[in-house]
């Protein structure tokens, strides 16, 4: 089977669908590989680099276009593109349907089997594939990296020989993949990092970058089943702006990633925050594109306003880096769809049948959702109808039932006892009762390291059962003639005391080894 | 000699040391002053019975007999691998065992402790007689079943389940045989009911047996656990008979560590607690099994040792493998090395890993791996997917995928540790032999897994050497 990769045509867009590396991929999966000349010099690959990888040059698209089976590409493509591609013709690129309708409509026409790479659904499995975040991955990266060259200081703290540098402070907002590369790129790089998202879920996932997660005390979650925010109430947003008014004025980066899918980005930063920050401040939106998290960004450009902040709403893609994570990507989708002699279109596999948009001569979009936050969405599945509240005033109710019956019972028992035991037992009866709660609640707090450690000194400790033997021997006034008495006592000594001794032995050894 | 009064306060503080004692295993930090505290408390005790108001005599043969045993408990402790701990631990047990019913049946055959004057003498007789023999049943049954689990541990029995139709009714039987003994003995003036009490106890003997004869080699943490808690049952008993609260405390809480472990361990397998007990390995799979796709590929330790020298975060899972193998000292010298060359390695441990709660931190402390690396299944899950490399060293159930996605699978919703969502996985076995649990584990067949056969110990050691180079 051919593929082939065609130059790419918009000058904005300097990434190739194919880097030296994935070629050999390509080749090792059983693909012929054809690539127009000049595709990769925008990423920095030369056609020497591809050719030595194995790939064939070709000099036209039209070539590309008419005699492959499977066409990569990276921007979604023009109508002069669709207007060479040939019948039955498979297509990896962007396409994002839901903007483009019409380009779709006519892919379908061409009957071209176009996969949307934008429309891999966000599951486990399909992570591998999965170029949003592979891309999302170098924007937070490159924000930082952008905002800290604009940025007119150290991003980390130093105590030198000049003087005390306090590190940047920097916010950064929304954490998806974006918003978590770049929190762990600007943390590595020394900055004091903080981060905001509706999702409360993904507060561990910042802490665990090395940010400190900031929050509204609003009880909301932004969390909807696709795994992206939703948008929120009125009174959460008031918060929200209050929120990040006190930090603009404190931080000195902000870094926005706020996207929803189909939507123009929310506006998250207004004008009266961009004139709190302090001069030399630096705002990063990623979301220029769709509008932009700041309402000053200006697609495309970076400018500083009036008070001395720079917007940077233009990023560089790294299109080396960018172009090889992409292939990666387009390598791992062919590997799931069979590679070269098993090649095909599985329209009852998940990932394919939603991403691939157009198949034969039809328009599959929009596929049918599936849901990414599963255990958000069981939850939520299993109790739609019955209010929380009623539940919980139920589950009180039984509760205490049960507690009352089982109090009951247990006075019933006690009751018996007193009534019928010998006063003695009766004591005994208490302290034991009593100690096994002791025990019940102390156990629970061992940490589960020391649960061997823990089994050990019990056995150790159990072998208390020596003052049993010890009575035993000591009470007879003439040990011999009461001989089964004393043999019987004397062994129960003996293997308690192995017990005793072998216990603690053990479990100091063991606690020797625990180090930090 | 002291007055008893002192003995009753002397025993109320050893008490109170074993509480401490128990209580300072919640940290690292105060669990060796928690071992001190038991060992204070022990002296306390044992001081405090010798030279208490009843002792009469007999010295010479409590001193021989502790002096002995000293020496074989600490000539024991010392000698023993740290890989054979669980071994050890529940040959423990069965001496606890065996002491209560040696207790039980000196309790019963000294008369003299009953004072004919008292009005509540024939309850009182009565009392006792069912202490004695609950005591010496509960100390059977642990004295043969730490036995049987020693062996199963060990490797001298087999540790595929003993498993036969009917065998709930024939220990539901024997049961009653002992409840019906256990009423006539109690009819029986003086030391006539020594026969009822002969047969109970062989019949005791006989269910601990088969009780964890009936338990497969994985659920062995939960019997490890379980018998634990039935020594501190059986201590608890014959304090009732002889009247000692020390006793009675002390075992109480023994006995609810062992119960609290036991669940604990039947959570993390997501098993009932009574399915373990009673044998068999839960109920009988629901459906057809799913079928297995993929094929096997295996991998030579150099190309081990080049994806890990690529790899940027490790995960190693080790399991029981490991601790057969000894595979842990070479493990942190692999760890050390990767660590050295600025990966992130952590160790992710899995509940029931090994055959003893909480066995690979002891193995991992062993070989001075530091704790804060060894993290729990739960901390380390979701970090599964941005790790490149996970190796799974000798562990085999705690990693199946099965568990998760196939509900005939009879692990279907225990929780594992979600080795596969990584980049790569690489598991050492010795061969293709299911695990522990029997089940076969589809995690080898993924196409993201790899498999490296050998001894642990030997693999690992070979890699280091590639990855020296």
């Amino acid at each position: 089977m051919k593929v082939g990769i065609p130059s790419e045509i918009s000058p904005n867009e300097l990434r190739v669908a194919a880097t030296p590396k994935t070629v050999k991929r390509l080749l090792k999966q059983g693909f012929d590989v054809y690539i127009q000349r000049n595709a990769g010099s925008k990423a920095n690959f030369s056609d020497k680099e591809f050719e030595e990888a194995g790939a064939k040059l070709v000099n036209t698209a039209a070539e590309i276009y008419g005699q492959s089976d499977i066409v990569l590409k990276v921007k979604e493509p023009t109508e002069e593109e669709v207007g060479m591609m040939r019948e039955g013709l498979v297509m990896l690129s962007y396409l994002w349907p839901a903007q483009n309708q019409a380009l779709i409509q006519k892919l379908a026409d061409k009957k071209v089997n176009a996969i949307a790479m934008d429309a891999i659904p966000r599951i486990s499995r399909a992570q591998k594939m999965d170029v949003l975040s592979s891309m999302a991955n170098i924007a937070g990266y490159r924000a930082v990296i952008e905002a800290s060259y604009f940025f007119g200081r150290f991003l980390n703290g130093q105590i030198t020989a000049a003087g005390k540098v306090e590190p940047a402070k920097v916010l950064v907002i929304g954490a998806g993949v974006a918003g978590l590369a770049a929190i762990g790129a600007a943390n590595s790089l020394g900055a004091i990092v903080r981060a905001f998202d509706t999702r409360k879920e993904v507060a561990e996932q910042i802490e665990s970058m090395g940010a400190e997660f900031l929050t509204v005390e609003i009880e909301e979650d932004g969390a909807t089943a696709s795994g992206y925010s939703k948008e929120m109430s009125k009174e959460f947003i008031e918060a929200e702006m209050k929120l990040f008014l006190e930090q603009a004025i404190d931080v000195d980066i902000i870094i926005t990633t706020a996207q929803i899918p189909g939507r123009t980005a929310p506006q998250l930063i207004l004008g009266y925050h961009v004139a709190a920050m302090k001069p030399g401040s630096v705002i990063v939106d990623l979301a220029a594109s769709t509008g932009g998290n700041c309402v000053l960004t200006k697609n495309n450009e970076v400018y500083t306003t009036d008070n001395g902040v720079t917007i940077v709403g233009k990023l560089n893609q790294l299109p080396t880096q960018a172009s090889q994570l992409y292939g990666n990507n387009l390598c791992h989708l062919l590997d799931d769809m069979g590679k070269a002699e098993k090649f095909k279109i599985d329209m009852e596999d998940a990932v394919i049948s939603r991403a691939m948009v157009t198949h034969n001569g039809k328009v599959n979009w929009p596929p049918a959702p599936l849901p990414v936050s599963a255990v958000k969405t069981q939850a939520a599945t299993q109790v739609p109808l019955v209010d929380p509240k009623v539940t919980a005033a139920k589950k009180a109710k039984q509760e205490s039932v049960s507690m009352l019956l089982r109090l009951v019972a247990i006075g019933g028992f006690l009751g018996l006892i007193g009534q019928f035991a010998p006063s003695d037992f009766v004591q005994h009866f208490t302290v034991f009762v009593l100690s096994v709660f002791v025990g019940w609640q102390i156990i629970w707090n061992v940490s589960h390291s020391l649960h061997t450690p823990l089994m050990a000194v019990t056995n150790a400790i159990s072998g208390i059962i020596v003052v049993g033997g010890l009575i035993q021997v000591g009470s007879l006034e003439n040990p011999l003639e009461n001989l089964p008495i004393t043999i019987l006592a004397t062994i129960a000594i003996l293997v308690a005391s192995i017990n005793i001794v072998g216990g603690f032995v053990v479990t100091h050894r063991m606690l020797n080894m625990f180090k930090k | 000699m002291i007055a008893e009064k002192i003995q009753i306060v002397a025993y109320l503080f050893a008490s109170i040391l074993f509480i401490y004692s128990l209580g300072g295993l919640s940290s690292q930090e105060s669990a060796k002053r928690g071992v001190m505290y038991g060992i204070v408390g022990m002296l306390i005790a044992v001081l405090a019975t010798v030279l208490g108001p009843n002792m009469k005599g007999g010295y010479i043969y409590i001193i021989s007999a502790i002096a002995v045993a000293s020496l074989i408990g600490a000539v024991l402790a010392r000698k023993v691998e740290m890989t054979s701990m669980p071994q050890l631990v529940a040959i423990l047990h069965s001496f606890v065992g065996l002491a209560a019913v040696l207790v039980g049946i000196g309790s019963y055959l000294d008369q003299t402790a009953i004072d004919p004057s008292d009005p509540e003498a024939a309850v009182k007789h009565v009392i006792h007689l069912v202490e004695v023999y609950l005591g010496v049943f509960i100390g059977a049954i642990t004295f043969t079943g730490s036995i049987i689990a020693w062996g199963k541990l060990e490797g001298k029995i087999g540790s595929k389940p003993l498993l036969y139709s009917g065998r709930h009714i024939v220990n539901i039987v024997l049961v009653i045989i002992c409840v019906v003994m256990g009423v006539l003995f109690t009819l029986q003036h003086e030391t006539e009911g020594i026969l009822y009490l002969a047969i109970m106890t062989a019949i005791a003997c006989f269910i601990g047996v088969m009780l964890v004869m009936a338990i497969g080699g994985a659920d062995m943490p939960v019997v490890v656990s379980m018998l634990n808690s039935y020594s501190g049952w059986a201590a608890s008993a014959a304090g009732f008979m002889l009247g000692n609260d020390l006793l009675i405390v002390t075992g109480a809480l023994v006995g609810s560590s062992g119960a609290i472990l036991s669940i604990i361990m039947c959570k993390a397998m997501n098993r009932s607690f009574f399915s373990v007990i009673f044998g068999g390995f839960g109920a009988a799979p629901t459906g057809v099994a799913k079928e297995i796709e993929g094929e096997v590929t295996a991998l030579n330790h150099e190309e081990v040792a080049s994806l890990l020298k690529e790899a940027k975060t490790v995960v190693i899972v080790p399991g029981y493998g490991m601790a057969v193998a000894k595979a842990q000292y070479p493990i942190h010298n692999m760890v050390q090395v990767l660590r050295a060359a600025g990966k992130k390695v952590r160790f992710a441990i899995h509940p029931v890993a090994g055959r003893l709660p909480g066995h690979m931190n002891v193995l991992l402390a062993e070989a001075n791996v530091p704790y804060g690396i060894v993290l729990e299944m739960d901390e380390i899950n979701d970090d599964m997917p941005n790790t490149d490399v996970v190796m799974v060293i000798g562990a085999n159930d705690v990693v199946n995928p099965g568990a998760q996605d196939d509900p005939s699978s009879p692990i279907y919703g225990m929780p594992v540790i979600e080795a596969w969502k990584s980049e790569r996985v690489i598991v050492m076995k010795r061969s293709m032999s299911a695990g522990y649990a029997g089940v076969e584990n589809p995690l080898f067949y993924k196409q993201n897994t790899d498999m490296l056969y050998g001894d642990a110990k030997d693999s690992v050691d070979k890699i280091l050497n590639f990855l020296k180079v």
